[in-house]
């Protein structure tokens, strides 16, 4: 399964969950299932990048996982446009 | 990744647009005119912070001459937003931005525009326009910003992210975030040394050669035709569309050569207002920005504050750090102040860590990008307190920045692991390069730092077609600022086998291209470079199945081998066909060979750059001069070396004029007092030494060729090293930029 990090910005929106293990095949079924879990997660992550193991995507609804992947939540990097 | 040879990538051929640019023959943006073409003007604010009661154009549109006069009510409001490269754009504030509809912001904002039969009528028409103002107090800075009385820019301004929860609910601060990990107070309770200071770094602008120009043309139809100076005509395309509620289909624009950008022409400040103006007039409209236009209404980057804590063992090991960060981001959200809290810690390992940041809007022009935007001033402040740390430790600086260096399955800062990445590799080039061990002379000092950078990935599309004697165009969509053409022409000729000279490559308009994003976030050799490759393989595979055909036998059975089609093992003993010759029979094997690619890869993953300056510095007037400066980078695969150098070098220069001298002024009123090149002090040749280069290559898994993007990570160090040398030939730490002769003189304890 598919291990997803909240970093500690996230705690309050998580319960202080750290990190959850998700059976998806691609990010768009992680973040479901995410959404699902923290309701209140749901407008933070309108606003994340998302990385699979160390690769950041802009676009990553289609990214497959694999049982091993590492899904952390990145900050959207605006560059004062 | 393993070990590739090259053919072509890596040399150092001229680039194909070099004589027309040193011959003065390039067309930029202000060069296009059309017939019948008229003169545009804006109108723009005296005041910082002013509500417009009254416009009254009726005695400029009286004038013989005038056909043409726009305020901010022909510009719709709209709520939308497009998401592009680096960030995306609010469509709401652009549009206001480009003519203001109830508030001037800013000195220089655009209230109205005026087109007439030539610049002087312009001009005086757009004297005649009367606005009516009632002035507000400006906010000129975070802290007056944030004061508990302070004016509000926009009213309906929301604190987005993560608010304090005491935070009110009238504000300035557009956004709030945090980054944090382990326990800060146990860290900084572990430590042996602890080094705290503030940090201030000025608005400054990227200073580019070229004032933004454009001409728009609008038919009876409705078909509109922009031409334009800019990063991105893909933008220019979509910002005009969603702006003014027009189908993107009947925007075509056209890119000139452009003169410099460094992220200042992203964003649109002039194309909607030509298009309006032309389609009043019916006729076409140029715009060209003054000098004075570009400094006070385009987009610099934020002057910042930032407070930075960080915690040692003896021994140099970071053990936490927290920081607080305070951009400007002008008139309307969006400062890079979520970049700069990523950037900050990303070159170390640090166990604990809270970072806050805060986006805060004032009575600046709207900032833009710059050069990896956002993370020079954050870093400025690691990096100098780092330096304070060696200096108190005794310890050597690039050891202790080696000791802590992440490395490849550290945990970065904003969240995951870093891939192969080469920090410690430009750290040990340092560390070996002869410039870190020669003598100094009386008054000088030597600084290093380091530095980092995301380097982007996004769209791309490419089209690599083959003429029938054998050579071959290349057609992209991104302006070549760096060298990118000469670069995407190496790429094909590594590929099909031919020399670059015999590549032609195009930057093409939106209707002779699929979409690229825009020229900037270090990508374009990445991501553009990418769907070049992969245009130019499907010209490859192409070429195998041509000779497939003439063989007669499967497509799998010819292989492709320096330039030549080759029959496999066991297939037959046709002599090779080479390009020219599959070329020549492409009628007869099924007509024309055109390969085309269109890519979004990820992000390009890190760069770093260590940078080492000496500083020669007069203490009886406080004139400061770069002696000697040496810019180490990891490129990944740099594909045309000397315009990696160049831009390494255009880098480092861009951010010793933001550590020495360059700076917005403003007065009580808020109204810039030095918006020009003889008062804003940008370094010129004669300033500066050869700034040397050292290119380091460590390959990035993301990219066949292992490029990493190279053109902005070089201005993040500059700023620290530079302070840092002053720190060294004067034993005074400077936390506030630039390091002026009046600066310095004052802490020297002259008057």
């Amino acid at each position: 399964m598919a291990r997803i990090f909240f970093s500690s910005g996230l705690a309050p929106y998580t319960g202080g969950v750290e990190s959850i293990d998700i059976d998806a095949p691609r990010v768009e079924e992680l973040l479901r299932a995410v959404r699902e879990r923290f309701p209140a997660l749901t407008e933070s992550l309108a606003l994340m990048s998302i990385a699979v193991d160390g690769v950041i995507h802009q676009h990553p609804d289609y990214v497959s996982l694999d049982a091993n992947s590492e899904v952390h939540l990145v900050p959207r990097i605006s560059g004062g446009a | 990744m393993s070990e590739r040879s090259f053919t072509y990538v890596g040399t150092r051929p001229i680039r194909h647009d070099g004589l027309d640019k040193v011959t003065g023959r390039a067309n930029f943006g202000a060069d296009f005119a059309l017939p019948g073409m008229l003169y545009g003007h804006i109108v723009r604010s005296p005041h910082a912070h002013a509500r417009i009661l009254a416009i009254d154009t009726s005695a400029a549109e009286a004038m013989p001459g005038v056909k043409a006069v726009l305020t901010g009510r022909e510009i719709p409001k709209t709520d939308a937003k497009i998401m592009m490269a680096e960030g995306g754009f609010d469509l709401g504030d652009m549009g206001d931005n480009l003519l203001a509809h109830d508030k001037a912001l800013y000195q220089g904002h655009a209230v109205a525009a005026v087109a007439a039969t030539s610049p002087e009528i312009a001009r005086a028409a757009a004297e005649r326009v009367v606005v009516t103002y009632e002035r507000l107090a400006p906010v000129m800075n975070v802290d007056q910003a944030m004061a508990a009385d302070a004016p509000i820019l926009h009213e309906d301004l929301v604190t987005k992210g993560k608010p304090l929860p005491d935070a009110p609910k009238r504000t300035n601060v557009a956004m709030r975030m945090e980054l944090r990990r382990g326990d800060i107070d146990k860290g900084f309770a572990e430590s042996d040394l602890i080094v705290e200071h503030t940090f201030t770094t000025p608005m400054v602008h990227q200073g580019y050669i070229e004032p933004h120009a454009c001409v728009a043309r609008v038919g009876e139809d409705g078909q509109i035709v922009v031409w334009a100076s800019t990063q991105g005509q893909f933008i220019v395309r979509d910002a005009c569309a969603g702006i003014l509620g027009v189908d993107a289909a009947k925007i075509k624009v056209i890119p000139s050569e452009i003169g410099g950008g460094f992220g200042g022409k992203i964003p649109v400040y002039l194309e909607p207002i030509a298009i309006v103006l032309a389609r009043k007039a019916q006729r076409p409209v140029k715009l060209v920005m003054s000098r004075d236009d570009v400094f006070k209404a385009s987009g610099p980057t934020s002057g910042t504050r930032v407070r930075m804590k960080i915690g040692v063992k003896q021994d140099g090991t970071i053990v936490a750090a927290s920081a607080s960060l305070y951009y400007e981001a002008g008139a309307y959200r969006g400062s890079p102040a979520g970049a700069g809290a990523m950037c900050c810690l990303a070159s170390y390992k640090v166990p604990n860590f809270f970072i806050e940041a805060y986006d805060i809007v004032v009575n600046r022009p709207k900032v833009a990008a710059y050069r990896a935007p956002g993370s020079p001033s954050s870093t400025f402040a690691t990096e100098s307190v780092l330096d304070e740390i060696a200096h108190r430790l005794g310890l050597d600086p690039i050891e202790l920045r080696l000791k802590n260096a992440a490395s490849e399955g550290d945990q970065a800062p904003y969240g995951p692991k870093y891939g192969p990445i080469g920090l410690a590799q430009v750290l040990e080039s340092a560390k070996n390069h002869p410039h870190w061990k020669a003598p100094l002379g009386p008054n000088q000092g030597r600084g290093i730092a380091c530095g980092f950078w995301f380097n982007a990935g996004f769209n791309s599309s490419a089209v690599v077609s083959l003429s029938g004697d054998g050579s071959a165009t290349v057609v992209t969509g991104n302006p070549d600022i760096g060298g990118t053409r000469v670069a995407q022409a190496l790429m094909v000729s590594e590929e099909l086998g031919i020399p670059v000279e015999r590549v032609r490559p195009t930057v093409a308009d939106t209707d002779s291209i699929g979409y690229n994003d825009l020229t900037g976030g270090s990508r374009v050799c990445y991501a553009t470079g990418m769907a070049v490759i992969k245009a130019a393989d499907d010209v490859r595979d192409q070429l195998r199945a041509r000779a497939a055909t003439i063989w007669n036998v499967k497509p799998e059975q010819v292989r492709w081998d320096a330039g030549r089609a080759v029959l496999v093992e066991g297939a037959g003993d046709q002599p090779p066909l080479t390009l020219n010759e599959l070329a020549a029979k492409m009628a007869h094997t099924g007509g024309p060979i055109v390969g085309r690619a269109a890519v979004n890869p990820p992000m390009a993953g890190p760069g770093f750059a260590v940078n080492i300056c000496d500083l020669e510095v007069d203490k009886e007037t406080g004139v400061s001069r770069v002696t000697r400066f040496t810019a180490i980078q990891d490129v990944g695969k740099a594909i045309h070396p000397s315009f990696v150098e160049g831009q390494m070098q255009g880098g480092a220069a861009q951010g010793i004029g933001w550590a020495l001298n360059e700076e917005y002024i403003y007065d009580e009123e808020g109204l810039m007092q030095n918006a020009g090149f003889l008062d804003y002090r940008m370094p010129v040749a004669s300033d500066l030494p050869m700034i040397d280069t050292v290119i380091v290559e460590v390959p990035n898994p993301l990219h066949p060729y292992g490029v990493r993007g190279v053109g902005e990570v070089p201005i993040v160090p500059p700023l620290a090293a530079v302070a840092n040398a002053m720190r060294d030939a004067t034993g005074i730490r400077f936390t506030d930029l630039p390091l002026s002769p009046p600066r310095v003189l004052e802490a020297l304890g002259h008057d």
